[in-house]
């Protein structure tokens, strides 16, 4: 009598088992998207921050950059601006996000009047800020009517930057926060104020502990939106001063100075920054309970 | 802390969205102790009345009265009441414990108070061993017992529970189902219970209020409503299953197409069109042509294990709905019998 050992199953069985089957064919044009556009380029410029254009240590890129402050001190001007925008960007969405939660007539309009801004652009905003808070434009012609004796100097300055940051990163952060909200359960709330808390203690004890790995992510992606803000540092900043940002820097010392290397050199170092800064606030996102919004049935 | 109260008054509540009325003018007097279920279809209103108790929703009529004192105008959270939710509503980043415990905390009990009502109250729901878990890490059953452990911790004068078995299996609702009735006379509590499980408000409740869109059908208790259906909807919603449309002859015969039925006519008709209700378990199989016995072929036969459910097709084409321990196949014609006690004629 022959035991027959029970038989392997198929190689196509297996495969399946984890996961691999012909279904993966449909990942292929996403993947040669991102090889072709985005790793690509990302290597590309990785590889010639290694190639300094005057030769020597492989290093001497980063070197240069870390010992010259007028470089270097760019990531604190960069990290001043991008900071705040992104806090104030998600804090400010908060409470108007709760507010408007529920189900009201114009919900609809108001998202998108909200999405303009989003998509006129950051060039676009920061042109049309530079005229209105100019010395002649609107803002201060009313204040002069309201009976102001000199025009403000408004632009150029930091402050008008990290408006122009906020008007492009507000209604992104809004509707993100919104839409987390409204994934969370609303018998949750029902269920605090019958056991005796008041609005705000649901707030602080349902929603906002419910809203807050949501509210990292939204951080992080206005942060990085913020982060290589270039149009407005520009067009209504000091790029020569408090709002000489890192991709300023880049852009100098790619464009201006003609050193590729370079420019791709503080390219890097920026892309390293934003992600230490995501990496912490992930970190912190991770310590957060993150189960799924709402109650089970 | 909450004082039990001796009358709830529900004084013509009434709740509408919009054009819609999902309530009309309930008016209801609870007492203290009681266990009211209310009972209805899908839509009827049931929780738009519970909502309304509990302040979660604003009354577009009427008001709510405790011991003479209004409560409709207070916040959910200042009412004092209890809420089970139907999908439980546990907070999911809180353990088992800390979702117990929160009511106590908006309270500002005092730690050790709190930390020993908790405990009993955990042990009251069986769950002492499961209070460091996560709502995602238990059962259906377990978060159903936290949600009623969550409630009751606090003890309110007043618990509403809102379908609170309805998404759980047959055994687990029936082992519930008593667990429920005896938290409610060990603690004393004053409950209302929503349901459109009709055996459940029998089962639990010392009164049922039956609503159809919105409105009440009847009140009473629960023998009442089983035996004395108040109209032939409660009467479908009670286990009426064969309503025939029929037409009066006499005061208390009425025909059907190819049957005559005698009943009890519970709405004083006297000529035109009437329903004749009653249950399938009343029905038998009968010998010999008599008085109340209908001809009918079997179409469908269900097996029931000592019974059967079967669905046979009058001359007239209704159906015809029998639960019986004869041994029927589809196909038979066969002579059904119902006592005449056990007719209701309603208007239609
Ligand atoms: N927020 C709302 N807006 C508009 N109509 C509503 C709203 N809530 C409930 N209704 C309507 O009111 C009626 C009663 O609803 P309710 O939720 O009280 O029913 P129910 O008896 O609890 O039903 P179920 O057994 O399915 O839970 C329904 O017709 C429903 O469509
Ligand atoms: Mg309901």
């Amino acid at each position: 009598m022959t035991v027959t050992a029970p038989e392997r199953p198929s190689l196509k069985h297996r495969l399946a088992e984890r996961g691999v089957d012909r279904t993966l064919l449909l990942l292929v044009p996403g993947v040669l998207f991102v090889v072709l556009l985005f790793a690509y380029p990302v290597l590309y410029g990785l590889q010639l921050s290694f190639q300094p254009a005057e030769g020597g240590s492989p290093f001497a890129n980063y070197s240069t950059f870390f010992s010259d402050p007028y470089l270097a001190d760019t990531i604190w001007t960069t990290l001043r601006l991008a900071i705040p925008a992104a806090l104030i960007n998600v804090l400010a969405s908060i409470p108007i996000a709760y507010r408007l939660r529920g189900r009201f007539r114009g919900k609809r309009f108001l998202t998108t009047i909200l999405v303009v801004p989003i998509t006129l652009g950051t060039v676009l905003t920061a042109e049309g800020l530079k005229q209105y808070l100019s010395p002649v434009g609107w803002f201060n012609r009313i204040l002069m009517a309201l009976g102001m004796d000199e025009p403000m100097r408004l632009v150029p300055s930091w402050t008008a930057v990290l408006f122009s940051l906020i008007i492009t990163g507000f209604p992104f952060a809004f509707l993100l926060t919104l839409s987390y909200l409204s994934g969370i359960d609303p018998t949750l709330e029902q269920a605090a104020a019958t056991l005796g808390a008041d609005w705000r203690r649901r707030f602080r004890y349902i929603t906002l502990p419910l809203l807050a790995p949501g509210l990292a992510i939204t951080f992080c992606l206005t942060f990085v939106l913020a982060f290589s803000v270039f149009p407005s540092a520009y067009l209504v900043g000091l790029p020569q001063g408090e709002t000489r940002v890192m991709s300023i820097a880049a852009y100098e010392a790619a464009f201006r100075d003609g050193d590729y290397p370079m420019g791709s050199t503080i390219a890097v170092i920026m892309a390293v920054v934003m992600l230490v800064v995501i990496a912490l606030v992930l970190a912190w996102r991770s310590r957060l309970y993150r189960g799924a919004t709402g109650g089970k049935g | 802390m909450n004082t039990a109260f001796a009358e709830l008054h529900i004084d013509h509540v009434s709740r509408a969205f919009g054009e819609h009325i999902a309530l009309r003018e309930l008016d209801l007097t609870i007492k203290g102790g009681e266990f009211v279920a209310l009972l209805g279809p899908s839509g009827c209103g049931k929780s738009t009345a519970l909502n309304c108790l509990a302040g979660l929703l604003p009354l577009t009529g009427g008001q709510i009265l405790m011991d003479g004192k209004r409560v409709d105008t207070l916040p959910p959270e200042k009412r004092g009441f209890g809420m089970v939710f139907q999908n439980y509503a546990l907070f999911p980043h809180m353990s088992v414990r800390r979702n117990v415990a929160f009511g106590l905390s908006m309270r500002k009990v005092a730690r050790t108070e709190r930390e020993r009502r908790v405990d009993e109250a955990l042990r009251l729901v069986q769950l002492t061993d499961h209070a460091a878990k996560f709502p995602a890490q238990l059962s259906g059953g377990q978060q159903q017992r936290v949600a009623i452990a969550r409630a009751i911790v606090l003890e309110p004068r007043l618990v509403l529970m809102d379908e609170p078995l309805s998404n759980l299996d047959a055994a687990l609702r029936l082992e519930m189902r008593s667990e429920i009735r005896r938290l409610h006379q060990t603690l004393g509590l004053t409950t209302v219970y929503v349901t459109h499980d009709q055996e459940e408000a029998l089962a639990l409740a010392d009164r049922l209020v039956v609503l159809r869109d919105g409105l009440v059908q009847q009140i009473g208790s629960p023998e009442e409503v089983y035996a004395h259906p108040a109209n032939r909807y409660v009467a479908g919603f009670m286990g009426y299953r064969n309503l025939l449309p029929v037409a009066m002859s006499t005061s208390d015969t009425v025909t059907g197409e190819g049957f005559t039925l005698s009943g009890v006519n519970r709405d004083g008709l006297t000529e035109g069109a009437a329903v004749a209700a009653f249950r399938p378990t009343d029905v038998t199989v009968a010998d010999t042509e008599g008085e109340n016995t209908v001809r009918a072929a079997v179409e469908i036969v269900e097996y029931h294990g000592r019974e059967q459910a079967v669905e046979a097709r009058l001359p007239g084409g209704e159906a015809l709905h029998v639960r019986t321990e004869s041994r029927l196949a589809p196909g038979d014609e066969v002579l059904f019998h119902v006592p005449r006690e056990r007719v209701l004629v309603f208007a239609p």
